[in-house]
């Protein structure tokens, strides 16, 4: 259960190796705290994770988690809600970025892109929004990303499913939040971490620590939409609405 | 109630008086919450035992109205009549009389529940004591009280008879307070947490007691008991986001109430309203601290322990978190209740917005403080602490949960507060 300061007693991380989930993660972690809860799909790095994480009496638990098994994802949210009670906060923090040329030309690749990022995004926050509205609240931290604001020719299958999630996301957080349930989308612009190493950042580029510094006070203020840097929002704004020949000749990568 | 029981799902039940509660003691996310109706028809008084039997859903305002006309006085009213019985028992709530008189649970006579498996009792300190004194402070995780006996105070008139003096700084204040207190029934000091340097600590000291007849003189000698608070003013709901309390209008707020009060006033009488509901002339007064409101932080530190005040009181004066209307009072002796906030020491009370800088830091640091010093906090007024903070403060928690597994075991009692500290 919340406190009044907005500070979580149990957190649970999708995507448990994810830089800017874990970044949230350390930011949200308070003397309240008792339990974190890491899925992921690669077990051994996320105990390693895990020991970053924690004071004396915080529990963390690695589980395994496939984003693409919708059919298991109800069934975790319970057997966590089974063992830590109520689940105050969950971050959903995995998705893959992907070769953009090979996913332009691989339908193969494309579509496990569109499984992972959308259609697992999708499923596993409705199992996670199931058992908050039962609980009577939480919040729910869904990292969308500036690339699905305007889609950009350089990764147009990630861009594409962040478009996607994002458009779900701010229908769905209407849906539960006559439940009590509180829907955050973070919107972060290029963030330099594992899943970027070797690209070239773009204009405005973040570490992981400043998403989870917006995304927390965000959280805290019970804010619906974050951008981290909050000037995105208005290069956005100026972006989206760029006659289309203009918006394919910038240098955007 | 019985059929509610019976349909309580895993979320569980809890009744719910008029939710004046700080924190979230009187709320119950995703179960069922029971609102008891109160009022005036619910109150039978017993005039020659001085004892009144009142549904757990009458408000304190609704008591004073009928008794005190007749020449009775509840025997514990906290800083608003805006409570019900129920709630101020379960809260097992104090007033400023507590070095003489303790909480309300010292003056309860009997109480009728309704416990988890549907069946009603009636519990007494002599023939149930152990659930009975679970119940005083138990937060409502017991049962649900249909009814309770306390006993009155005998008054003869309606005003109070007060004394208000100035006090320099923190260890004037001590030492004030701690002689002479036994002397007056009522005794509160008003603490200036924003000042700072030579004048931390300084306070207004109030004490008072019931006024007798002969302290009344012209129009209100002739109706000694007359009593009908109203309330002077409400807050709009349109207050800017931020709300109007900050640093600057707090700090402005205590330095006129500090020098305008005199440096001594002996017997000044003032009507029981506006002695001890000041916040009840104000309608609607959160709203003055903006959309994220504020908490209460409500803390004891035993005698002897008047450094870890010290301590307290100079880091919240340091962080500039704003607080009007901070109260530092001598706590008397502690009753049975194994969740009774109060135990001997002083306690301080105050209010903080939300939205402070660093407010969660703050709070989390004086709360080491405060239990190093082998104190503790209320849970009436909690909102933000850790299950740890409440293991260590409340050292009787495990004996109040063997009391309450007995006639509850399947937690049908169930709350927000509970939850989030550890108490189902």
């Amino acid at each position: 259960m919340e406190n009044a300061l907005g500070e979580p007693q149990t957190i649970v991380l999708l995507g448990g190796t994810s830089e800017i989930g874990l970044a949230i993660v350390r930011k949200l972690i308070n003397p309240t705290t008792r339990t974190v809860v890491l899925a992921c799909r690669d077990v051994e790095r996320g105990e390693k994770a895990a020991l970053s994480l924690g004071h004396d009496d915080l529990v963390v638990d690695v589980v395994p988690f496939e984003a693409t098994n919708s059919a298991a994802h109800a069934q975790l949210v319970a057997s966590l809600a089974e063992k830590y009670d109520d689940i105050d906060v969950a971050i959903i923090a995995f998705a893959l970025l992907g070769e953009g040329e090979v996913t332009t030309v691989d339908p193969v690749a494309a579509a496990e892109i569109g499984d992972v990022n959308f259609t697992g995004v999708v499923s596993s926050t409705i199992a996670v929004a199931n058992q908050m509205r039962s609980q009577g609240h939480g919040s729910i931290v869904l990292l969308s990303s500036v690339a699905g604001e305007r889609v950009r020719r350089a990764n147009p299958v990630y861009g594409g499913t962040k478009a996607g999630v994002d458009g779900f996301a701010q229908g769905f957080g209407d849906v539960i939040a006559a439940d009590g349930v509180h829907m955050l989308i973070v919107r972060p612009g290029f963030v330099e971490t594992r899943m970027t190493v070797g690209r070239k950042p773009a204009p405005f580029t973040v570490t992981a620590e400043a998403v989870a510094e917006g995304t927390v006070k965000a959280l805290r203020s019970k804010r619906r939409v974050v951008w981290v840097p909050g000037v995105l929002r208005f290069v956005f704004i100026v972006l989206r609405h760029l006659p289309g020949p203009l918006w394919r000749r910038l240098p955007l990568g | 109630m019985p059929a509610t029981l019976k349909e309580a799902g895993a979320r569980g039940v809890l009744a719910r008086g008029l939710g004046r509660s700080y924190g979230d003691a009187a709320q119950n996310g995703g179960g069922c919450v029971l609102r008891l109706r109160g009022g005036a028809r619910h109150i039978v008084l017993d005039a020659p035992r001085a004892t009144a039997t009142v549904g757990a859903g009458v408000s304190i305002d609704d008591l004073l109205r009928v008794i005190v006309p007749r020449g009775f006085f509840i025997p514990v009213t906290p800083g608003t009549r805006l409570v019900t019985i129920g709630g101020a028992i379960a809260s097992d709530i104090h007033g400023k009389n507590h070095h003489v008189d303790g909480s309300i649970g010292n003056h309860v006579e009997a109480m009728t529940m309704v416990l988890a498996d549907g069946s009603s009792c009636v519990l007494t300190p002599q023939t149930n004591a152990e659930l009975f004194w679970a119940t005083i402070g138990g937060m409502g995780l017991t049962g649900v009280m249909v009814e309770a006996t306390i006993r009155l105070l005998p008054i003869e008139t309606s005003r109070m008879r007060v004394d208000t003096s100035r006090v320099a700084d923190l260890d004037d204040l001590f030492s004030t307070m701690s002689e002479g207190d036994e002397e007056s029934r009522y005794s509160v000091a008003w603490i200036d947490l924003v000042a700072k340097g030579r004048h931390l600590g300084r306070s207004l000291l109030h004490r008072a007691d019931h006024a007798r007849l002969a302290d009344l003189d012209g129009k209100s000698a002739a109706a000694p008991l007359a009593f009908a608070p109203r309330q002077l003013v409400s807050v709009p709901p349109l207050v800017p986001r931020p709300g109007v309390l900050n640093h600057a209008t707090v700090a402005a707020f205590n330095e006129v109430w500090f020098r305008k009060a005199p440096k001594r006033r002996v017997g000044e009488i003032q009507g029981i309203g506006y002695f001890f509901h000041p916040l009840d002339l104000v309608g609607s007064w959160n709203r003055l601290y903006g959309s994220r409101g504020m908490v209460q932080y409500q803390f004891v530190v035993p005698f002897g322990e008047e450094r870890a005040m010290r301590v307290v009181v100079e880091r919240l004066s340091a962080s500039g978190a704003a607080s009007f209307l901070a109260v530092l009072k001598r706590f008397g002796a502690a009753n049975p209740g194994p969740l009774s906030f109060p135990q001997p020491g002083w306690t301080l009370a105050l209010d903080i917005p939300v939205a402070s800088r660093g407010l969660p830091e703050l709070l989390h640091g004086l709360d080491r403080v405060v239990l190093d010093a082998g104190g503790r906090h209320y849970l009436a007024k909690d909102a933000h602490m850790s299950a740890e903070a409440v293991r260590r403060g409340y050292p009787r928690l495990d004996e109040w949960k063997a009391q309450r597994d007995q006639v509850d075991p399947e937690r049908v009692w169930r709350s927000d507060l509970g939850r989030r500290l550890g108490l189902i």
